[in-house]
């Protein structure tokens, strides 16, 4: 009786712990790993899996979707990329010039040489960015704020 | 006689001590007041955000009630608005099928979100007509010139193809196109209608009235 009144009280405490978690990593902020070199040297400097960063997410930016150029996003849960262009800008890609839809934003990541971003799949919706980056958590030598 | 000015220090050090012990106390006790109070407070304050917590977990993936208005849903959904319930569990498996009725954020304007019908999965073709008005409406969409290129039309990977059911009065797939599949963030289930809930209410009101008259 005492062991399963304990595993209840565990439980318990778990599950309310868990919400808590989920509703703050949807409303204020989570910490994402950064996988993948197509944002050196911001991130991910060396190509060493076992020293990936981790990364500081805030996701207050989702009450109004303001973004500026600059801001790094991430999207999809997984894919991280900066903002190089806003709502109704025009955009040079490698063959023409193009104009950023209302509600998209034109993502790149900052290296150019290997990044599946906007040159690649045109400009992205903005109700596909979860959060945007403020600074880098992990590996404790590369903790700093991003402008 | 050389004793007394440390007997006097030493009296003053008392009456001072006992003064200030005094008001010592006093707080003392005021702070094991507040701290009562306090950390009933504090329990309160718990309780309404785990309260909370819970609400924003169910809301955003279980099921959620949302309002919808607008005239690119008729017949199914009413013009002047109506309260639909909708869950949020089978897009995350993939499970939104053909005919379905999704919330899907809006591409245009991502603080709006839209109410439409998935015509079209990824990998699908839609076959057109260039006129609404001739030939049968059951499978094939109507798609604005940007993309009369070809006769049909292919969903690409991670895209759905959405239309409202009044093709004359909505804007979707046929105005932006084919829109990811993370966009959606929830299935229709059903309708809770408005004028049934009033009536249901009203009726219960009477029935008890009724009820109470007859039982004086």
């Amino acid at each position: 009786m005492g062991i399963q009144n304990l595993l209840w009280q565990v439980t318990k405490k778990a599950f309310t712990g868990g919400i808590i978690g989920v509703t703050i990593s949807d409303r204020c902020c989570s910490v994402v790993p950064v996988r993948g070199d197509s944002m050196s040297p911001t991130f991910n400097p060396q190509r060493n899996s076992y020293l990936d960063d981790y990364v500081l997410v805030e996701k207050f930016c989702l009450q109004d979707y303001k973004f500026a150029r600059g801001d790094v996003v991430v999207f999809r849960d997984r894919y991280i990329k900066r903002i190089v262009g806003l709502p109704g800008e025009w955009i040079s890609s490698s063959r023409d010039v193009i104009r950023v839809p209302e509600g998209h934003c034109w993502v790149e990541g900052d290296n150019k040489a290997s990044s599946l971003d906007s040159r690649t799949f045109g400009p992205i919706p903005l109700g596909l960015i979860r959060g945007r980056v403020t600074g880098v958590v992990w590996p404790p030598q590369r903790v700093s704020k991003i402008s | 006689c050389r004793l007394a000015p440390w007997f006097c220090a030493s009296a003053f050090a008392c009456f001072f001590r006992q003064r200030f012990a005094t008001r010592e106390m006093r707080w003392l006790r005021y702070l094991n007041q507040w701290r009562g109070t306090a950390k009933e407070a504090f329990d309160q304050v718990s309780i309404v955000a785990k309260f909370l917590c819970l609400l924003h977990v169910t809301d955003r993936y279980i099921i959620s009630s949302t309002h919808v208005q607008g005239p690119s849903m008729l017949p199914t959904l009413n013009l002047t608005g109506d309260v639909i319930l909708a869950e949020h569990v089978s897009h995350r498996f993939g499970k939104i099928g053909l005919g379905d009725v999704v919330l899907v954020r809006s591409p245009t304007d991502p603080m709006k979100m839209v109410t439409k019908r998935v015509l079209g999965l990824e990998g699908h073709r839609l076959s057109f007509f260039a006129d609404p008005l001739v030939g049968d409406d059951s499978v094939n969409v109507v798609v604005s010139n940007l993309y009369i290129q070809s006769l049909h039309l292919l969903v690409p990977k991670g895209h759905v193809w959405i239309q409202g059911d009044n093709v004359h009065a909505s804007t979707d797939s046929r105005n932006f196109g084919p829109v990811p599949y993370d966009l959606i963030e929830g299935k229709a289930l059903l309708r809770v209608s408005l004028a049934t809930t009033m009536l249901w209410v009203i009726e219960v009101t009477i029935t008890f009235e009724l009820f109470q008259l007859l039982l004086e």
